[in-house]
């Protein structure tokens, strides 16, 4: 029989199932991740913003440690460093979500969703090339962070717990971003989303810690999932690991991940129905 | 019987006049446009609030409100991006053949620069009274009128100045991709100056370069009506200021308008 006339998921059978698709994952991931670095437009937000506004902030807002109350920290610049990989890692989601809208706009997703590949591997594949580019911005805020003085407190495993969360924190964001560039198709809408980003950072404890924030930021920032993740991402640096702390950031980046699977499933089936 | 002839500064004006048109035109047609320049500095200005406000406790710090100290920064932010936007309009004009075609036309190359440094001017005012009507009722102080006037005047010309920077880049790279590049060139020059706080409590590095950044002057010039009364002394030197990244941008930009299609 001819292979073309075959149901899809026994091409993908013959083809090695999980092998094909992990095949397939990884050279998607590979794109992804090299149109990143092709295009200034969607690496500038990753790299350039959060540098810039690290380098400003610390020297900025950098007396802040001295206020009353301000957690024991060695540096403005060690307390930063989480909330500036946060801050790459949404922008990396959201930049994998502009440009998953591209691709749709261009039809090359149509040309995917033709193949004989599961539909889900075109999603894991934009993720894998974010959580990738979000591995790359913590080895890059780490570098930054010892170059200029930043004591890593949890050492070597507290590092390597922190590139972790920020890696699976990138691939849940992202997975919301491909819902939406799924839902909507269009590059512009999710572009648009790049001010949203700012406001769940603003009122997170990316920045500033919570008990200094001021209302209502405080009390939002205290509920806020990503507070959570930030938090989880900087005991490691500023103090040692903490179980609680690594613990409640899973939690809130499986909560993020499971939203993003149903999301994106939805709008899969969404846009596979309207075409 | 031959016509008479428009005085070319009169057809210089009407170009300029109908190249502003031709922005207020694409904000009508286009008001999602607008959206990130009103909408980045409003949502700058409600979480540098929300997370930095704790810092006027600190010994030196001496303003009543933090919304009176960063209001002024959202506004020329507002501003800033208001005119880099105008250079990525410039960029997509001549990625899409538009300035090719005002390019043969008789109008000379600074006044198609003027058009859109002018139209920036005036778009900026959209995000800067934004940002204002939001700050004055959660707690800036009222700058007076004569302040108000200073910050405006401000407003206006640093938009002109990140209009003529967004303008050269876009005239010596021709793509959209320089985008980022406009848009960090007016965030960085705005952010490293006493932005957060004032000169004492800035840390190291941003210190020395907030001392020898232009644009602080631009800065307090800006806030002094919010944050105290208004004084020349420090009105002019950001009157010295502006007036000189206009002259040095604008002569840039015109350089690279004179040697595109030359």
């Amino acid at each position: 029989m001819d292979r073309h006339l075959l149901p899809r998921s026994e091409v993908v059978g013959q083809g090695g199932g999980w092998a094909t698709n992990l095949r397939v994952v990884q050279a998607l991931g590979i794109r992804s991740i090299r149109q990143t670095f092709r295009r200034p437009q969607l690496m500038a937000p990753i790299v350039v913003f959060p540098t810039l506004l690290l380098a400003i902030q610390t020297g900025g807002a950098g007396s802040a440690v001295e206020l009353p109350g301000f957690p024991p920290v060695q540096s403005f610049l060690q307390f930063m460093l989480a909330g500036a990989m946060m801050q790459s890692l949404m922008l990396a989601g959201n930049s994998g979500g502009i440009a998953m809208a591209v691709d749709l706009e261009m039809g090359f997703t149509d040309r995917l969703f033709a193949a004989p590949i599961s539909r889900y591997t075109i999603v894991l594949g934009r993720l894998a090339g974010t959580a990738a580019l979000g591995l790359l911005s913590a080895l890059w805020f780490f570098a930054i962070g010892l170059i200029f003085g930043a004591e890593i407190e949890g050492g070597v495993p507290g590092a390597l717990l922190s590139i972790a969360l920020v890696t699976a924190t990138a691939m849940a964001v992202g997975g919301i971003g491909a819902a939406i560039a799924l839902r909507t198709g269009s590059t512009s809408v999710v572009q648009g989303l790049f001010p949203l980003v700012l406001v769940i950072l603003f009122l997170s404890s990316a920045f500033f810690p919570v008990e200094l924030m001021i209302e209502p930021a405080k009390t939002i920032a205290e509920y806020n999932p990503f507070s959570f993740i930030v938090e989880g991402v900087r005991a490691p640096i500023v103090s040692g690991v903490d179980a609680t702390e690594t613990l409640d950031a899973v939690l809130a980046i499986a909560g993020i991940v499971l939203l993003g699977l149903v999301l994106s499933a939805r709008a899969l089936r969404h846009r596979l129905r309207v075409g | 019987m031959e016509a008479a002839a428009i005085p070319a500064w009169r057809a210089n004006l009407a170009t300029i006049a109908a190249l502003m048109s031709r922005a207020r035109n694409e904000l009508l047609r286009v008001p999602g446009a607008a959206i990130p320049g009103v909408l980045a500095p409003t949502i700058f200005f409600l979480g540098l609030n929300g997370v930095f406000g704790a810092l006027i406790q600190l010994r030196g710090f001496d303003v009543s409100t933090y919304e009176s100290f960063i209001v002024p920064i959202s506004m020329l932010q507002g501003a800033g991006f208001t005119g880099a936007a105008a250079g990525v309009n410039l960029a997509r004009d001549i990625e899409q053949g538009w300035l090719d075609r005002l390019l043969v036309s008789p109008a000379p190359r600074w006044v198609l620069l003027a058009g859109t440094v002018c139209g920036a001017s005036v778009r900026a005012l959209i995000p800067a009274t934004f940002v204002l009507a939001i700050a004055l009722p959660l707690g800036a102080g009222w700058p007076g009128i004569e302040g108000l006037i200073v910050t405006y005047f401000m407003v206006v010309l640093m938009a002109a100045v990140a209009a003529c920077w967004g303008s050269m880049l876009a005239l010596r790279f021709k793509s959209q991709s320089a985008a980022p590049l406009m848009q960090a060139g007016v965030m960085a020059a705005i952010l490293t100056t006493t932005a957060y706080a004032p000169m004492a409590l800035l840390q190291g590095w941003l210190q020395d370069v907030a001392r020898i950044n232009p644009i602080t002057d631009v800065v307090e010039a800006a806030r002094q009506g919010f944050v105290g009364g208004v004084s020349w002394a420090d009105t002019w030197p950001g009157m010295v200021a502006i007036a000189g990244l206009l002259a040095l941008f604008g002569a840039l930009a015109l350089r690279e308008m004179r040697r595109t299609g030359a």
